[in-house]
């Protein structure tokens, strides 16, 4: 019953800013170029800079509620790895083209300077975990310790998510 | 390596530059529309070197001089008044125009809402007393305490006028010790005879 009750209390409106928390900006400074160069691998050059916008409304919005400021970088990373996945299921779902069944053009767009070998199409399909992993570990060619930090998870499980990213790209693209 | 990670790793380091400046002036329009930017900041040049200038919702909140460093303000401000703090020379506009006007002479009083946030208890009413001093006037750190409430309270009403989050706007430089010895000021005495200068209650 104890239980029931405490469920429905709200925190006290202090309990908001119990946690040092840094200024946001700060947030923004460090990070922003980064989180740049992840997205513009997630989902590309013409949308990273959107999808970055998104990223830091998303995390501005939740901020106050945070309850521990531990690896603020992790969280900004996944906040990005959701929107790049919003992104790409929006493309799927209502592509530019009319007709039905044709994936959006724009998904299979590799990163400027990269050739059109069908590559980038396949990360943009994996799961977002997995797509997050490989693009640390490849992109920024990260040790999975250094892999497993940015994405707030074990090394064990920064490892698996690699392996199953690479495994899933290497049915999807040939050779 | 295989062929495959060797491709992912190609991405190359350049791509499309991103334009912090554009990001950030996008980032703080949206989040102000969205209601969920509390402190806006930005720097100000002025005779008395780089002010900081943060303004809430509710008005001015903070004004700071360059002698402050920056960690420990922005962790203030982060802390008391809240952590959804960003740079935006917009939203901070009105402020600092009007700081700008009183320095060179065309404002001598601010229209600017106040915010008072940073300022508790006693201070409160010290401070507030303090902002209806006039333009080229003067009070005594005694006058403000017995407005606040406590004519006794100089000292305590000098200590208030210390940490006064928003100099010149609130113009804690106005106040003497009453046999006319110029007090003390947080921004140094230098920046309080320059501003009572300015304001001709001083000889230039």
């Amino acid at each position: 019953m104890a239980h029931t009750i405490r469920s429905h209390v709200a925190a006290p409106r202090n309990v908001q800013y119990s946690v040092r928390l840094p200024p946001f900006q700060s947030l923004v400074d460090d990070h922003a170029a980064e989180l740049h160069r992840f997205l513009i691998a997630c989902v590309g050059g013409d949308d990273a800079e959107d999808c970055l916008q998104e990223t830091f409304l998303s995390a501005m919005r939740a901020y106050p509620r945070l309850r521990h400021a531990d690896n603020l970088r992790a969280w900004l990373y996944l906040i990005a790895q959701r929107k790049a996945t919003d992104l790409i299921r929006r493309r799927q779902r209502h592509p530019a083209s009319d007709i039905d069944g044709v994936p959006d053009a724009r998904l299979s767009i590799p990163p400027a300077g990269l050739p059109d070998d069908g590559l980038w199409g396949a990360v943009r399909r994996l799961p977002g975990k997995q797509r997050a992993a490989l693009v640390h570990r490849f992109v920024f060619d990260l040790a999975y310790r250094d892999v497993a930090e940015r994405m707030g998870v074990s090394e064990e499980a920064a490892r698996q998510n690699v392996s199953a990213g690479l495994r899933r790209l290497r049915l999807e693209v040939s050779r | 390596m295989t062929d495959l990670e060797q491709r992912l790793a190609a991405l190359p380091d350049g791509g499309p530059q991103l334009d912090l400046d554009r990001l950030q002036a996008e980032l703080a329009r949206r989040a102000a529309r969205a209601g969920i930017l509390d402190v806006a900041y930005a720097r100000a040049d002025s005779p008395l070197g780089t002010l900081t200038v943060f303004v809430t919702r509710r008005g001015v909140v903070r004004v700071a001089y360059e002698n402050e460093p920056d960690d420990l303000l922005f962790e203030e401000l982060a802390a008391v008044v809240s952590p959804r703090l960003l740079r935006d020379p917009g939203r901070t506009d009105a402020a600092r125009r009007e700081v700008e006007d009183y320095f060179e002479g065309r404002r001598r009083t601010f229209d600017l809402p106040i915010d008072w946030s940073l300022v508790h208890g006693f201070a409160v009413g010290v401070l507030q007393a303090t902002a209806r001093v006039p333009f080229g006037e003067v009070s005594s750190y005694g006058d403000v305490a017995a407005e606040a409430g406590s004519p006794r309270a100089a000292r305590a009403a000098g200590n208030a006028l210390a940490s006064n989050p928003i100099p010149i706007v609130v113009p804690c430089h106005r106040i003497l010790h009453a046999d006319g010895g110029l007090g003390g000021y947080s921004g140094g005495l230098d920046r309080k005879r320059f501003l009572l200068r300015l304001e001709g209650t001083l000889p230039a």
